[in-house]
């Protein structure tokens, strides 16, 4: 009964098309429409806060060596807006780069293993019987691989560069990609729309195109936005073990292990600048996900 | 004598999109050992109505009115005078016996439960009690099966441990929601036929909540028949057969498939359920009734006396002819 | 019972055997090999080292060695760099640690998370709900290698209560900063968790069912809904586990603890290919084993899953 009244309010709104409707549902998230300006703003900071840098990411302040602590605070006149690192390296400059990694890993790593994920998933799902079962079967197995140590041992082998990193966490993440798109394909494969496309003697491919992935999207879209915060998550814990990218080159999660090691000695600005900036990130996509899953999954409501 | 009085019982939701009215201004009574159903098309108030009086109600829905069990006001008691009343004075079956049954716990824990938290009884006391109850259902092996957990049972039988566990506490009232729609046509007759004969055996009151007409002719005395949460039309169910008053009823008594009448095809209610987010002006069922004319788009009727029974309808009797 | 422990191991040994053959061709696949150092060793002295090691033999046949002494006598074999230690002593030294303050981990945060999310729940829409979706939602920003150093940052530089590092046999003001830094996430996670699928639950027709009967309230919530809702919590345990060994190199490298973490990471540096191996094929093995007991739980629980 309780379900007879959703279901009574959901056909009044059900008048909008599908997509349309997840659009005034996402406007109306305000934790989501907060955290997309926010995220815009921070790319658009990615991307032309280099302009402002009077220094280069390795370029070594002499003036400054030995007196970290007592000048090397944040400061416009000086040029060093976030202050310092223990090297005298310029930190804007360096937490401008993290910033640029970060959202570059969250966001190529995650469209990377969405790609993969759901063809490996759709043609599965598809396909259906003993390919099914093997391909299946086969991410199984890969789910209980470490994959952790995998990357590192990518890292340790075939040097510690940026596009290892896309590698490695991009083709390691689109297990549960896999699982969601394969579960979506099967439940669709059964509907009537599709029954009706195959039995009037629509070819496969155009049933796959026409039919199953524009169904797919949705889900896709949300599982996708789920995953970009842990790709930054996961870059930065292998960063912060310095077993990330090499220096000079840096990320959030290095900076962020480097201002640690040196908190003792007074330099906050050093830990500070990357953490609220890793934290914004964060928090930008995290409401994004979530904000796109209630809109275009309204399942849970 | 009377044994339940419902009076002006109104039941609001708050939905993120706006209210929804679920039920208008209800009235009705309920004497003791008799039975009333109340029927009407999904979305029509039913389930919501008993639901305000087992104090049921999902946390963003209101009840107004006064639904007065045994001399006392039971609408929007506090949960611990409530549960004091239900189960003893009124137990509640449920539509779907799948889910209404706790899938973790053993029938014996869930039926025990009741007797020992309501009658003081211990636990072997109550087991035995319980064991008697599913006999009484008609439980081949209660013994046994008394251990099980519920989906080692099937459909029919979870609703004879459902009913069982309505009854342990000897109800005053039995409200049974559609206990049959989500079970098999055969396992249904079974269970309306256990139904009728536990009334009439342990001499309770029942509301029986269904759309199937042809149950309620067999087993209630009294019918009211609800749309868009309000009545249309209350009365003896031998006289509303014999003589529907109102539209809708008609409506109703017309779609049952008649296996001694010759008819070329089934007679359907033109048109859908309202939209309770945004219910038509006037009476709710205007948009759907070949009587109504420009008065009954503005005009909402309420139930009067009308002959032997009430009715909510602005038509006369000639112009509904 | 015994069916689903066949299945299990079934899908556990050609985990196993891939994670094996991976390591072993990415090894392989080093330009120079494990041995390569700045300093160019003379050609005849890496071919000793190789032969030491059973390098120079082909691919399968090492494979097949190590598989060997794996299966036959739990040996990883020594260590590439350490020339006095085998991997098994790293190990040896390394896993406690690493086991010790992970149960302690993983005991606190259901030991908060649970209960914070089941009060959540049954409080929906007061300020109890709100500290406990605020919490979690701030735990969602404070990853296990921030929450350390803030940590240490107020306990140690700040109040200077307890001590920055170091693992000590384990006493407990040694270790009560890694298993908070370690545990907020995931705690906040299973608060979450719990929360909803309370909710979820305490919506169901059989909690209406339990209502009816006339069980007060604390009845309902303690049997009646408790169980079903701690399910998705349970199948949880799986991917808090792999976080929690995961995470535990973090805190290995902030505190010092001295687990597996600090050897794993140091063999990265080193390139000591063995010992990264056996590491992972262990954590590996670990984890298989933790599924495998959180699906006999789980059945366990559950009276509708037979295996």
């Amino acid at each position: 009964m309780q379900n007879a009244i959703l279901t009574q309010t959901e056909t009044a709104v059900r008048g909008r098309s599908q997509w349309a409707d997840a659009r005034a549902r996402f406007l109306k998230n305000k934790a989501a429409m907060v955290s997309l300006y926010l995220l815009a703003a921070l790319i658009l900071f990615a991307i032309f806060g280099g302009q402002l840098s009077r220094f280069t990411i390795d370029e070594i302040d002499w003036q400054m060596l030995g007196m970290i602590a007592e000048l090397g605070g944040p400061s416009v006149e000086n040029g060093h807006y976030f202050g310092v690192d223990e090297l005298g390296r310029d930190l804007y400059a360096r937490t401008l780069l993290g910033l640029q990694i970060s959202l570059m890993v969250g966001i190529i790593g995650a469209v990377v293993a969405a790609i993969f994920g759901t063809l490996y998933g759709a043609v599965s799902g598809y396909i259906g019987g003993q390919t099914d079962s093997i391909m299946m079967r086969t991410v199984d197995i890969l789910t209980s691989v470490p994959f952790f140590f995998i990357i590192i041992m990518l890292l340790v082998v075939f040097g510690q560069s940026i596009l290892m990193i896309f590698i490695g966490i991009g083709l390691t993440n689109w297990l549960g990609m896999a699982r969601v798109v394969r579960g979506q394909t099967l439940s669709l494969k059964n509907k009537e729309f599709v029954e009706a496309a195959r039995a009037l003697g629509v070819p496969t491919l155009t049933i796959i195109r026409r039919h199953i992935v524009p169904n797919l999207i949705g889900v896709v879209v949300v599982y996708t936005s789920l995953l970009v915060p842990q790709m930054i998550l996961l870059e930065s814990t292998i960063s912060f073990l310095g077993l990330g990218v090499q220096e000079p080159q840096t990320s959030l999660g290095l900076l962020i292990s480097e201002g640690t090691s040196t908190m003792q000695y007074g330099t906050f600005w050093q830990l500070g600048y990357p953490l609220a900036f890793f934290m914004l990130v964060l928090f930008c996509f995290y409401y994004i996900g979530d904000g796109l899953r209630d809109a275009l999954d309204p399942k849970d409501r | 004598m009377t044994l339940l009085s419902v009076e002006n019982l109104t039941v609001r939701f708050e939905t993120p999109d706006g209210t929804v009215n679920a039920v208008n201004d209800l009235n009705f009574t309920l004497d003791r050992g008799q039975s009333l159903a109340i029927v009407g098309e999904s979305g029509s108030g039913k389930s919501q109505t008993v639901f305000s009086i087992m104090g049921l109600l999902a946390a963003n829905g209101r009840a107004t009115g006064r639904a007065v069990l045994d001399g006392q006001d039971i609408l929007n008691l506090p949960p611990r005078a409530l549960n004091k009343i239900r189960p003893e004075k009124m137990a509640m079956v449920f539509q779907d016996p799948m889910t209404s049954l706790n899938p973790y716990m053993r029938l014996s824990d869930q039926l025990c439960e009741v007797l020992i938290h309501h009658r003081g009884m211990s636990k072997r006391d109550a087991l035995a009690a319980a064991v008697r109850m599913l006999d009484a259902v008609r439980i081949p092996e209660a013994k046994t099966r008394v251990h099980m957990y519920p989906h080692e049972l099937s459909g029919g039988m979870r609703q004879r441990v459902v009913i069982a566990m309505a009854l342990l506490c000897e109800p005053d009232l039995l409200i049974a929601d559609e206990p049959t729609t989500a079970l098999d046509v055969t396992v249904q007759e079974q269970i309306m036929d256990l139904l009728a004969s536990l009334q009439r055996d342990l001499d309770m009151a029942m509301i029986l909540i269904t759309h199937d007409l042809g149950v309620v002719a067999s087993s209630c005395r009294d019918m009211l028949v609800m749309y868009g949460g309000q009545v249309m039309e209350y009365g003896k169910t031998i006289d509303l057969f014999e003589a529907p008053s109102h539209p809708y009823t008609r409506g109703l008594l017309s779609a049952i498939p008649r296996l001694d009448q010759q008819s070329d095809s089934l007679v359907a209610i033109p048109g859908n359920p309202p939209n309770m987010m945004a219910p038509p002006s006037g009476c709710p069922f205007h948009p759907r009734c070949s009587f109504a004319d420009a008065g009954c788009s503005t005009h909402n009727p309420s139930l009067a006396p009308y002959q032997d029974r009430q009715r909510a309808c602005l038509k006369s009797a000639e112009e509904l002819s | 019972m015994l069916n689903m422990i066949i299945r299990r191991t079934a899908v556990a040994l050609p985990t196993l055997l891939i994670l094996v053959i991976v390591t072993f061709v990415l090894m392989h696949s080093a330009p120079g090999g494990p041995f390569t150092s700045e300093k160019p060793l003379p050609p005849q002295v890496l071919a000793n080292i190789e032969a030491k090691y059973g390098l120079n033999e082909p691919l399968y046949k090492q494979i097949f060695m190590y598989l060997q002494g794996i299966v036959t006598e739990l040996d990883f074999g020594p260590s590439y760099v350490y020339k006095d230690r085998t991997v098994n002593d790293i190990i040896a030294q390394g896993l406690p640690v690493t086991l010790t303050y992970g149960a302690w981990v993983i005991v606190v945060m259901l030991a908060v998370g649970v209960p914070l999310g089941m009060i959540a729940a049954i409080k929906q829409n007061t300020w109890i709900d709100y500290l406990a979706v605020g919490f979690s939602i701030l735990a969602d920003l404070l990853p296990n290698f921030i929450m350390g150093p803030i940590l240490i940052l107020i306990f140690t530089l700040w109040l200077g209560w307890l001590p920055g590092g170091g693992w000590n046999g384990g006493q407990w003001e040694y270790m009560i900063m890694p298993v908070i830094a370690l545990a907020t996430s995931y705690m906040a996670s299973i608060t979450r968790l719990t929360r909803s699928s309370m909710l979820e639950v305490l919506r169901s027709n059989f909690i209406r069912t339990a209502r009816a009967k006339g069980l007060p309230e604390r009845t309902i919530i303690l049997r009646h809904a408790m169980k079903p809702a701690l399910m998705p919590v349970i199948s949880y345990l799986s991917p808090v586990f792999v976080y929690v060994i995961t995470g535990s190199f973090i805190v290995d490298a902030i505190f010092s603890t001295g687990g597996l973490g600090t050897y794993f990471t140091n063999a990265a540096f080193n390139r000591d290919y063995a010992v990264m191996m056996g590491v992972t094929l262990l954590t590996g093995g670990l984890t298989i084993l933790f599924n495998l007991l959180v699906d006999l739980l789980y059945g366990w629980i559950d009276p509708q899953i037979r295996y």
